[in-house]
């Protein structure tokens, strides 16, 4: 069994579950928003802003950001950890991508409930 | 016998580790040259013009690229998200940079590439899950078809943005 201390579960089988939850969280996410803007050319602000008044959008994007979070940590822990060899620098990268995840995260939230 | 290491004479034009079938008039020098370059431990062939990756496998390292890509582009979308929800002076300033910057465009087709790269390869990792196609032939295929999707996929999105 695959046990890091850095990576999201804790547990190789865990992340492989998580990877794939968020990442089809993520596709409806994708798929919804770019056939929204398909469908609305001629979009102007209160549409846009009016659709993520709404409850189940604002649900919806932030289980699309938490899914963001949680993808991009296990994809970019899997990219450092093959890729970074020395341990001084891919500490040190993962550490300024968690830290990355985070502000995205806060930022996103703050953009859903400060408009 | 010497064991120095001489040039082999060994055909340079494969990348595979097979023999080549051996001339029938093949003297006694060339077989012993032959033995010599397959028991040695150095490598005979590293032409790097010969070796490629397999299609899998470059779709595989370009699904992780795409990958840092759209993280590192999360700045641009969230910038965008930010922005377009904060005013309706906000909004317009985003759809103006969207319709009139070139820059923009650019920034904006390259990240939908890499999304629409990332999300067909993506979908091609969940059948992979569903032990769809897994085989030398069906990885191959599947490779195929991410990367002709995936094109036609990135020529809409240029469409799109244009």
């Amino acid at each position: 069994m695959v046990t890091n201390i850095t990576n999201l579960g804790r547990s190789g089988l865990s992340d492989w579950l998580i990877q794939r939850v968020s990442a089809l969280v993520l596709a409806l996410y994708t798929l919804f928003i770019v056939l929204y803007l398909l469908f609305n050319p001629g979009l102007d602000y209160a549409t846009w802003s009016g659709l993520f008044a709404q409850t189940w959008m604002r649900i919806f994007t932030l289980l699309a950001l938490i899914s963001i979070a949680a993808h991009a940590w296990v994809g970019l822990w899997t990219v450092t950890t093959d890729y970074l060899k020395s341990t001084g620098v891919r500490v040190v990268a993962q550490i300024v991508i968690i830290l990355a995840i985070f502000v995205f995260l806060v930022w996103g939230i703050q953009v859903l409930w400060g408009a | 016998m010497p064991v120095t290491a001489t040039a082999s004479p060994l055909p340079q034009t494969t990348a595979c580790f097979t023999p080549a079938s051996q001339p029938e008039a093949a003297t006694e020098a060339s077989q012993e040259s032959v033995y010599r370059a397959v028991n040695s431990k150095r490598p005979v062939n590293l032409d790097l013009t010969t070796i490629h990756f397999p299609l899998p496998a470059l779709t595989s390292i370009a699904h992780r690229i795409t990958g840092v890509i759209l993280f590192i582009g999360l700045i641009f979308a969230f910038w965008a998200f930010d922005k377009s929800l904060s005013s309706p002076a906000g909004f317009a300033a985003v759809s103006d940079a969207l319709a009139n910057n070139v820059l923009a465009k650019l920034i904006a087709w390259g990240l939908l590439s890499a999304l629409a790269f990332h999300f067909v390869a993506g979908i091609k990792h969940l059948l992979m899950d569903a032990d769809i196609g897994v085989t030398l032939e069906g990885g191959v295929k599947k490779a195929q078809i991410t990367v002709v999707v995936s094109a036609v996929l990135i020529i809409l999105a240029g469409v799109w943005v244009w």
